[in-house]
């Protein structure tokens, strides 16, 4: 290829263009809760959660059972949004009874990460007494989001979400 | 205002990377193997400690005066590592367009062009995520930790 202006030029318009269009919908993306995991993590109820793979090794993550909702940040030594959202997540914890904040190295649990399909910083899962996960969110949250993101575990503490709603 | 020298005010390294971003924009305009080594060369001494970087310099001295003292500040490790990226992209463009390889050269410049720029415009840093699909892929142990 000639490394005229004009190429060069239009390949820095299209990089602009297309790097606008993949920021905006990072920013409309980052911090929103999907639920998800329950699938590729099959959890039984509450009373057999000890035999439970998934719940084994979120408790191995420092997950305790009981707790109504956990905060289970993956972050990493290079995470620009990993400092915010720690802050968040403590925050949150301290505002909210039954809520618990863990933060884990994603880098010292390659296991983990594989099996819970970590593939960036911040991730933060909630995860519920039962120790399934209700939802991610990848990316630094708002305050608002993790508080919108535990609310439905809070208001009901049987086994059903739904009744809160 | 005198920060550790572990934790930046986020601002200076997005004005680094709005500047950055800028000379990768003439460096594919003129298709200069030298501008992208000049370039390379401010990566390399902001990925000693980011506060060197001649950009973030003209920011302490010019601009961060004018402004409100951050109200969060982020750890120094993730903006080395993409300084380090920087350099290796920049680096590939210097030689591409030296040696006369020019569509090597544009290509890495149009790459380091879109990080400086989702850097320096969402505050997004494709390096830093990229180094845990990185670690997820090789997999071996490292001494790295997160930074508190």
């Amino acid at each position: 290829m000639d490394p005229s202006p004009l190429a060069g030029g239009a390949v820095g318009a299209v990089v602009l263009v297309g790097s606008t269009v993949y920021g905006l919908w990072r920013r409309r993306r980052d911090g929103a809760f999907r639920s998800a995991g329950g699938a590729e993590l099959p959890a039984r109820s509450a009373n057999d959660d000890a035999s439970d793979d998934g719940s084994a090794l979120l408790r191995a993550l420092g997950v305790e059972a009981g707790i109504p909702a956990t905060l289970l940040q993956f972050s990493s030594a290079f995470c620009a949004p990993c400092r915010a959202t720690r802050r968040l997540c403590g925050e949150v914890s301290a505002l909210l009874d039954g809520v618990r904040h863990v933060e884990v190295d994603a880098e010292s649990h390659l296991e983990a990460v594989r099996a819970l399909e970590i593939w960036c910083t911040p991730t933060v899962l909630v995860v519920d007494a039962a120790g399934r996960i209700a939802g991610r969110a990848t990316g630094q949250p708002t305050k608002a989001q993790l508080i919108a993101a535990v609310a439905p575990l809070l208001a009901a503490p049987t086994e059903e979400p739904e009744v809160a709603r | 205002m005198t920060p550790s020298r572990s934790l930046l005010d986020p601002r200076g390294p997005r004005f680094a990377a709005a500047v950055t971003a800028a000379v990768l924009v003439a460096v594919l305009l003129t298709g200069s193997g030298w501008l992208a080594l000049a370039q390379a060369a401010v990566f390399a001494v902001a990925s000693v400690h980011p506060r060197l970087n001649p950009y973030a310099l003209l920011y302490r001295a010019v601009i961060a005066p004018r402004l409100a003292p951050p109200a969060e500040l982020e750890p120094v490790e993730p903006v080395r590592f993409a300084q380090l990226a920087g350099l290796a992209f920049t680096l590939v463009a210097a030689a591409g367009y030296l040696t006369g390889a020019a569509l090597l050269g544009l290509v890495a410049a149009a790459l380091a062009l879109a990080a400086a720029f989702l850097n320096a415009a969402f505050g997004l840093c494709l390096g830093c995520e990229a180094y845990l699909v990185f670690r997820r892929v090789t997999g071996r142990p490292m001494a790295a930790r997160v930074a508190r």
